[in-house]
């Protein structure tokens, strides 16, 4: 029987040969991911409905990242941290990443890859919806609520709908302009936030081979804003050796069976597609930037598990090297690993830190920080009446702070290029 | 569980994301403190821009100024209700509100799945627009059995999608009792 790469992965992970679309299945969980918003609540249903004494199921298997409400003065955002840190001791959970410590990592997405969590052909849950990044590595990844995560805790098993597959190939060579925010922004606009709903998105063709790792996983990462179960890029040789530099565990590359029946097929040329923006208040409200070109900002927004990554900055550079911002300009590496690379990592001789300093931005700790508005004193939260272009995943009313703003998702290089002239701006006027 | 909901009708529109239904700032209270839970029903579809609350004329809170529950059971929606993030926090603080079903023409999976496997509220699915006839603070009654919908302000009954294979969950009160009693799990 045919099947698609995230067919054969759920087998495997079933215990079966093959598994069916719509099935419901019983799943061996590789790893479950937490953070510091929803580990608390999962720790308290796992302790009532296992017992206080419970052992959970595998501590190798489960990676606890706080990353959501790291650096605010906000007392129950602390007792979090607090309650996140008493569990890890309590269970000897030896992939836990303290607050203040030089352990901590940063936005769990970003920080499971760079920590060496995401091996071809494994199935992993997260208590986030964006779990679904992990899927770059050939890999299926979801996110799950904390009941369903306690009862992994418990067990290391959870039940699952086989998802049918939507295929979207990209053929040709990405253009400097484009990036893959551009592509799954394009892909949105088509098909609409719940264009997947329950559905795999496998993504191919020349121009996803061709992208590095984290522009990947920038198209995954967003698979869910389609309503997608998970994204997935079957795992290369760019995969593998980013892999292989980060971890020793073995792994199964998977690839989808030349007749496996897909529920829809999307292609695109990527020469014929052009920088775009989700417009508020919804991440399938496309236009190209042309057409909205000249739309007063009043912030610039670069970071996030989609947007905060050391490529997105390295672009970003590109555009802001020797220019001036004219409109607040936050910058948030989404790792520390990513922030300490700012300074490292340079662009025509000068590092990307001093490129973005000097072009006025600021540079903030690596946290979700203003992605999802967070307490009241987060860096970069948006206030009434903001108008914010971001290189985050969503746009819903409130997503990024007050109702009363707006915003518009956006590659780095079109973030980039509109902080300087202060509106929303084609990236190809600065290439 | 009860075979019978009756209460009033609060009409929402389409696409409600997860952090319209409890924003992203309310995150940190404590699920399990009672005092602390009641937050979660004071802010519950707190985030709705206010005219597209309580439809159709709008402008209608969820939740009243001051209190921490709502004076709504039954809340109508149109396609993707529950889009966005994976918090479970949304139908608990939907739940610790007061209500108790959902009608929706679709909702997004993560959010389904928390408001079956948490028993928090019942997720129905509709092939009408109820959003567009039914008005909020029209009186409700949902058949459990019969899978129908009721609006006893106008004398007009619809049929619900049945629940089909979560129907078991949603009867057994969420996972962990549905996994007991079909042995899926030890007892503990």
């Amino acid at each position: 029987m045919q099947q698609t790469i995230t067919q054969k992965i759920l087998s495997r992970a079933a215990n079966r040969k093959f598994v069916d679309a719509g099935e419901s299945v019983w799943l061996n969980v590789d790893i479950l991911l937490t953070h510091d918003v929803c580990g608390p609540p999962t720790f308290d249903i796992f302790k009532q409905e296992f017992g206080p004494d419970a052992k959970v199921w595998d501590p190798q298997k489960v990676v606890v990242l706080p990353d959501h409400y790291i650096f605010t003065a906000n007392e129950h955002a602390h007792r979090n941290i607090d309650l996140l840190r008493q569990f890890a001791a309590e269970q000897h959970l030896p992939h836990y990443y303290d607050v203040g410590s030089d352990r901590y990592k940063g936005v769990c997405h970003v920080a499971l890859a760079e920590e060496g969590f995401n091996i071809p052909g494994t199935v992993l849950f997260g208590t986030d919806s964006h779990t679904c990044t992990s899927g770059a590595f050939g890999m299926f990844g979801t996110g799950i609520g904390n009941t369903d995560a306690a009862f992994i805790l418990g067990t290391g098993k959870l039940w699952e709908k086989v998802p049918e597959s939507i295929k979207f190939t990209f053929d040709g060579v990405m253009p400097e302009y484009l990036t893959a925010k551009d592509l799954i922004l394009q892909i949105l606009g088509d098909i609409t936030t719940d264009g997947a709903t329950y559905k795999a998105m496998e993504f191919d063709g020349e121009a996803i081979f061709s992208l590095p790792m984290e522009e990947r996983m920038t198209l995954t990462n967003m698979a869910i804003e389609a309503g997608g179960m998970n994204g997935i890029i079957a795992a290369d040789s760019v995969a593998e050796s980013y892999v292989r530099a980060r971890s020793q565990k073995p792994y199964e590359i998977f690839r989808s069976d030349p007749d496996a029946k897909y529920h829809s097929r999307y292609h695109y040329n990527v020469r014929e597609l052009e920088p775009v923006v989700a417009q508020p208040h919804s991440p399938d409200n496309r236009a190209t930037v042309r057409s909205v070109q000249g739309t007063k900002i009043t912030k610039s927004y670069i970071g996030s598990c989609t947007g905060g990554k050391l490529t997105d900055f390295v672009m970003a550079a590109k555009i802001l090297k020797g220019k001036k911002v004219s409109v607040t300009t936050n910058i948030v590496p989404a790792t520390v690993l990513v922030a300490r690379a700012l300074e490292t990592e340079r662009f025509e001789g000068v590092t990307l830190k001093q490129i973005f300093e000097d072009a006025g931005c600021s540079i903030a700790l690596p946290s979700c920080a203003a992605c999802l508005g967070g307490p009241s004193d987060t860096v970069g939260r948006s206030v009434d009446n903001d108008l914010v272009v971001s290189t985050t995943n969503r746009n819903f009313p409130g997503r990024m702070g007050s109702k009363h703003a707006g915003v518009y998702l956006a590659s780095p290089l079109t973030a980039a290029a509109s902080a300087v002239t202060g509106k929303l701006t084609d990236p190809r006027d600065f290439l | 569980m009860e075979t019978i909901i009756q209460g009033k009708a609060y009409v929402l529109g389409k696409n409600i994301d997860t952090d319209q239904i409890i924003p992203a700032e309310h995150l940190v209270y404590s699920l399990s403190d009672p005092e602390e839970v009641k937050l979660y029903g004071k802010y519950a579809l707190s985030g709705v821009p206010p005219e597209q609350g309580g439809l159709p004329e709008g402008n209608i809170p969820f939740i009243r100024e001051g209190e921490f529950s709502s004076d709504y059971t039954i809340i109508i929606a149109g396609p993707n209700f529950g889009c966005g993030s994976s918090r479970e926090h949304a139908p608990f603080a939907l739940k610790v509100a007061g209500a108790k079903a959902i009608i929706a023409e679709s909702y997004a999976r993560i959010f389904y799945r928390n408001c079956v496997d948490g028993g928090f509220v019942i997720p129905y699915e509709t092939a009408e627009e109820l959003n567009q006839v039914i008005k909020t603070g029209d009186e409700l009654k949902i058949d459990v059995k019969a899978n129908t919908i009721e609006n006893l302000s106008r004398q007009v009954t619809y049929k619900l999608s049945a629940l089909g294979d979560v129907f078991s969950i949603i009867e057994a009160g969420g996972i962990f009792a549905y996994a007991r009693q079909e042995n899926l799990m030890a007892q503990s």
